[in-house]
């Protein structure tokens, strides 16, 4: 006990420094957890209302009173729709009713890659909206698929398949007006519209095809219950 | 606390002088990747200009407590610590703020001006003065990033404030050339980025030499223009 202090050494030194090392990283490990915490709530508050709002954009308010988060169902991959992965669709209702179905499908062959879509079809499988969340189509020329980018502003070009249906337009008009069918485009920009077009009829069919089990499925709310 | 001349010291270092764009030409990354508009260019600098403001601060707080040998890790992490807190506020109460500036922020981590300052200034002043440099370097970006921007939106594209509405819904983008101009890609693209960066620098050098030679040729005649700027 009685040996003069020795200058620390390189090995004590290195020791020193790691622990005050650790101790920042514990410290601040610390902030970011409880950062993470407190804000929390607010953020799955905010990402369900941003969820929502889109979700409005393709479905008028009148069609559900139910939650429609709480009421969702997963969809398989399926090359109708064009997902590679399991995605998630909403069931509208109306008193209890199942009246209306939101689900993303993807149109692999954008000019530039593929093109999500969000669709609202009623049970009767009339097409209530569509709109585009995301997709890489030339800025100024491919992207007026996006109403936001649409330079018509009062029949923005994604509108026109409000209230289509399969019976409203028969199979071979499922494409532009440039290649024989019913549907508008803008000059210079068709191969956008056709994966789009071609995309929202084949997940027409698709409901048309599996009508039983996405809107009876949801027949009873209180069954499904234990799904979210 | 801090002197009249301390304020204009820093004030003139992070706005003119020792400008992070045009003299220190750091944070090239997000400049290049940013600054395609006048709003992006601005929302990213006033982003960085709280995040370097704020480690500023914390970093000249505890600079006494960080062992020279490894104050770089733990510059890393506080300015890692704080963007990640910053971005989980923003997502949680300015929402739709954070739908814009989301992008951004996490870019911030990789701009090197923020570790600059900590390293050269915040970790040998007091906290008052470190935020202070940070504010002002973050104005000094700022006003460069959006004059970048801007020029590059107009010359790009004809407008400017493309996307003020997502930040101010009740105001519109402006068109001010004709709807009819075809646009000059070049200046979107990275290089243009680069080529309207270059410019700049020379043009706040040409002011720097202006006003040397002012100042130095004041009773000679016809003496030269001092050349080189400060950089």
């Amino acid at each position: 006990m009685t040996r003069p202090k020795a200058p620390p050494t390189a090995a004590t030194m290195a020791v020193r420094t790691a622990l005050i090392l650790a101790i920042f990283v514990v410290a601040f490990s610390g902030l970011l957890v409880a950062a993470f915490l407190s804000t929390r709530e607010a953020i799955d508050a905010a990402t369900a209302t941003e969820k929502m709002k889109l979700i409005g954009e393709v479905l008028p308010p009148g069609v559900y009173d139910n939650d429609l988060l709480r009421d969702s169902l997963s969809l398989p991959p399926s090359a109708a729709l064009g997902n590679d992965e399991e995605t998630t669709a909403y069931l509208a209702r109306k008193a209890g009713k199942a009246s209306a179905l939101v689900f993303e499908a993807v149109a692999p062959d954008g000019y530039s890659g593929r093109i999500r879509l969000l669709l609202a079809v009623a049970a009767d499988g009339t097409l209530l909206g569509v709109r585009v969340t995301q997709h890489k189509e030339t800025p100024g020329l491919g992207d007026y698929i996006d109403p936001r980018k649409d330079r018509n502003k009062e029949h923005p070009w994604i509108r026109q398949f409000d209230g289509l249906s399969l019976a409203a337009v028969n199979d071979r008009e499922w494409r532009v007006k440039k290649d024989g069918g019913h549907f508008d485009s803008v000059a210079g920009a068709t191969v956008t519209p056709r994966a789009v077009i071609k995309a929202v009829h084949k997940a027409l069919q698709y409901v048309e095809a599996n009508r039983q089990r996405l809107f009876a499925e949801a027949a009873s709310p209180e069954s499904r219950g234990g799904e979210q | 606390m801090i002197s009249r001349e301390e304020i204009r010291e820093i004030g003139n270092n992070g706005i003119w002088r020792q400008n992070s764009s045009l003299v220190q030409i750091l944070g090239m990354c997000p400049l290049l990747a940013v600054t395609t508009n006048l709003v992006n260019g601005v929302m990213l600098s006033l982003a960085t200009l709280i995040v370097m403001a704020m480690s500023n601060v914390a970093v000249a707080l505890l600079r006494n407590l960080i062992p020279h040998e490894i104050r770089i890790p733990v510059f890393i992490l506080v300015v890692a610590a704080l963007v990640t807190i910053i971005d989980l506020l923003f997502n949680a109460h300015f929402h739709d703020l954070y739908l814009v500036l989301g992008i951004f922020i996490p870019l911030i981590v990789t701009n090197c001006i923020v570790l600059a300052r900590v390293e050269a200034f915040a970790n040998k002043n007091p906290p008052l003065q470190s935020a202070l440099d940070g504010a002002c370097m973050g104005i000094g970006m700022l006003w460069t990033l959006g004059l970048l921007g801007g020029l590059r939106e107009l010359i790009g594209g004809g407008t400017l404030l493309a996307g003020i509405d997502m930040v101010f819904p009740a105001l519109q983008p402006l068109q001010l050339l004709p709807a009819d101009y075809p646009g000059l890609l070049l200046a979107i693209l990275p290089p243009g980025a680069f080529i309207l960066l270059g410019c700049l620098i020379a043009w706040k050098n040409w002011v720097e030499a202006r006003a040397a030679a002012r100042k130095s040729g004041r009773g000679h005649d016809g003496t030269p223009l001092a050349v080189g700027g400060s950089a």
